[in-house]
């Protein structure tokens, strides 16, 4: 057998754990079974292989030492498959893959994070590196758009991240009897937000729709284009820029992202089915 | 390679020789032959396989292959396959994996030695499309293993184009009609008064070792100056064209034009460009089991842009017109390819015009986008 490759050849852990977040959601949370991959930088993926049905790419919503966490909604075969799984399962993972988010260099600077649905998995790493690290910036605001109440993941996180320092908003879209909080979309929190456009920077995932109106906002609102990043979804076979399935443009999303800077992003998703 | 690169004068005997010393050196030669009505690759044993007296007749979704007087072996131009069926094949096992009855699964990489081919007869565009590929699948922080192997072993015999066809426009793409390195041994095929003779000149140790195996004919001064006037008069002579323009800007510029439309209601999205582009690299993974469930197998196949899978997501594809598939695949070939790879896709072969079945010309396409460009083009278009 030939050199272990972990870029082409996935490597197996077993499913430690398995949290059901909203009726179609789950976290599973992965041991090596023996070789651990590479540790995984906020905001790169993995290739997440359910034995005999295929892979599919897939943030890291939280790496502990060796132990991966996958935030995994069930929409197609392979993450059907991955969702389904439970404890003691064995999956086989490829990576780490892409370009990650870079948190801004400059000390004091405003950050703002902004989700939408199943988009505040890969950046909760970003945000639990930031909160460990939260004398190194200024104001911090997590802003999260949902469906509904129930499509909510990870309840505990905003709870902790409020004592951790960090200014957390909710919006949803349909609220249900019990909701108290903010009905509508992502960007009407922005004002809630407290930012110095000049000094912030800005941290998207989420429905393209979603992203392009933030960033439009934030633009409009001062911040530089290529102070906001967010993360693209394509098509990935391959995860080593080989298959050619996530181009856009002149990217290959699996190797130039899948973040990337709105001031390279804006005119490629200008161009409708680019 | 050291020194001087040794030269020498074969005739069709030393061809023939060719062949038998490069299988006797544990190679798997692959050549063009006739087969099927066409010139096609697959493995030759000796060297009357080569399509001696054969030319083709070539136009847009048109492929003839003619007879010819002077006997010559590589006057045709580029037929339906290319090198890439054997250095990226159409389907290949990547790993297995076997699951035992406690559900844990190992992995095992397909470790079959890759099979050591030598290419007789790659045509200079076809040699600058190896040169694409490496880079595609060798040349990023991930290389393809598999690839890498089967390339490191594969011995290349180029030869010069002196016959481009009505489709050919390497010029256009500094392709060729000449060799510039690349290559083990480089040939230039020359039928006059003198004979049948090839002028061969290595390019590599290896090269320059097989050559000196080969039956030399009595040394000529001169073939080398004919060598060289019926390549440059090949240069002037190609069927096809691109616009001298910058090409990435030209795709850059033009992503709104109406030209696409006129080409996506002639495109069938077939896709058989992709399939017949030397350079067309995109693959799909393929997962399967066995009956039992527990071996399952990791399988990457040749996939194409115009499929509209290819570009699938959970709300939709993310191309789902016919325009703009095509323009995805003419875009990358001419334009983002320098972004994404630092080279163009496109080499000027002429098989994506050949075996469009409905004659879609891609240096057509590119001459109206410039056109209408240069006419002002339409508005761009708004938020999407």
């Amino acid at each position: 057998m030939t050199a272990a490759r972990p870029d082409l050849v996935p490597v197996p852990y077993r499913v430690a754990a398995r949290t059901a977040r909203t009726p179609d959601t789950a976290d599973l949370v992965l041991d090596p079974v023996a070789d651990a991959l590479p540790p995984f930088a906020p905001g790169q993926f993995a290739m997440v292989y359910a034995f005999g049905v295929g892979d599919i790419p897939l943030s890291l919503s939280a790496q502990d030492g060796h132990r991966l966490t996958h935030t995994i909604r069930a929409v197609g075969a392979v993450s059907r498959a991955l969702h389904g799984l439970w404890p003691g399962t064995t999956v086989g993972v490829r990576g780490p893959f892409g370009i990650g988010w870079e948190p801004p260099a400059v000390e004091g600077t405003d950050l703002l994070v902004v989700a939408g649905g199943l988009g505040l998995a890969p950046l909760r790493p970003l945000v639990r590196a930031v909160l460990a690290a939260r004398p190194r910036y200024g104001r911090v605001a997590v802003l999260i758009g949902t469906r509904t109440p129930g499509d909510l993941l990870c309840t505990q996180d905003i709870e902790d991240w409020r004592a951790a320092g960090a200014r957390v908003e909710v919006t949803v879209d349909r609220p249900d009897n019990a909701w108290q909080g903010d009905v509508g979309v992502v960007t009407d929190l922005l004002d809630r937000a407290e930012f110095a456009p000049r000094n912030a920077a800005a941290f998207l995932c989420g429905p393209e729709v979603m992203m392009r109106a933030t960033a439009r906002e934030l633009v409009r609102r001062g911040l530089a284009p290529d102070r906001i990043q967010l993360s693209l979804e394509r098509t990935m076979h391959c995860g080593t820029g080989h298959c050619g399935h996530c181009q856009l443009g002149p990217l290959l999303l699996c190797r130039d992202g899948p973040v990337v800077s709105w001031s390279h992003a804006e005119p490629l998703l200008l161009v409708r089915e680019l | 390679m050291t020194g001087e690169a040794p030269t020498a004068v074969i005739g069709t005997e030393g061809m023939a020789e060719l062949i038998r010393v490069l299988a006797a050196r544990g190679r798997t030669v692959i050549g063009p032959t006739v087969r099927d009505g066409a010139i096609v690759l697959d493995e030759l044993t000796d060297g009357d396989e080569l399509p001696y007296g054969r030319g083709v007749e070539l136009e847009a979704g048109h492929y003839r292959v003619r007879p010819r007087a002077d006997g010559a072996a590589f006057a045709h131009s580029a037929g339906p396959q290319s090198w890439k069926t054997y250095l990226h094949p159409q389907r290949e096992r990547q790993w297995n994996a076997d699951r035992g009855s406690d559900g844990a699964w190992v992995v095992t990489e397909d470790d079959t030695p890759p099979p050591s081919y030598a290419f007789l007869g790659v045509r200079p565009c076809d040699l600058r499309a190896i040169a694409v590929q490496d880079r595609v699948l060798a040349g990023g922080p991930h290389s393809d293993n598999r690839y890498r192997a089967r390339r490191e072993r594969t011995f290349l015999v180029a030869v010069e184009c002196t016959e481009p066809g009505a489709t050919c426009f390497c010029t256009s793409m500094g392709a060729g009609p000449a060799v510039d390195g690349g290559y083990d041994l480089a040939l230039t095929e020359v039928v006059d008064g003198g004979g049948h003779r090839f002028w061969a000149r290595a390019g590599s140790d290896e090269g320059a070792s097989v050559l000196a195996e080969l039956p030399h004919l009595p040394a000529d001064a001169s073939l080398a100056t004919v060598a060289h006037e019926k390549v440059s008069a090949a240069a002037d002579r190609m069927g096809r064209t691109m616009p001298e323009v910058d090409l990435q800007a030209l795709m850059r510029e033009t992503l709104h034009a109406d030209r696409w439309n006129d080409v996506a209601a002639r495109c069938l999205t077939c896709g058989n460009c992709t399939m017949a582009c030397p350079t067309c690299f995109c693959t799909s993974a393929e997962d399967v089991t066995d009956l039992t469930g527990d071996h399952a197998e990791r399988w990457r196949r040749w996939e194409s842009c115009f499929d509209l899978e290819f570009s699938h997501l959970p709300g939709g594809p993310v191309r789902a017109s016919g325009r703009s598939r095509y323009r995805q695949w003419a875009t990358h070939k001419l334009g983002t390819w320098y972004d994404q790879f630092d080279s163009s896709g496109c080499v000027g072969c002429g098989r994506c015009i050949v075996w469009c079945p409905v004659g879609i010309d891609l240096t057509e396409e590119a001459h109206a986008l410039n056109a209408e460009r240069a006419a002002g083009g339409p508005p761009g278009e708004g938020a999407a």
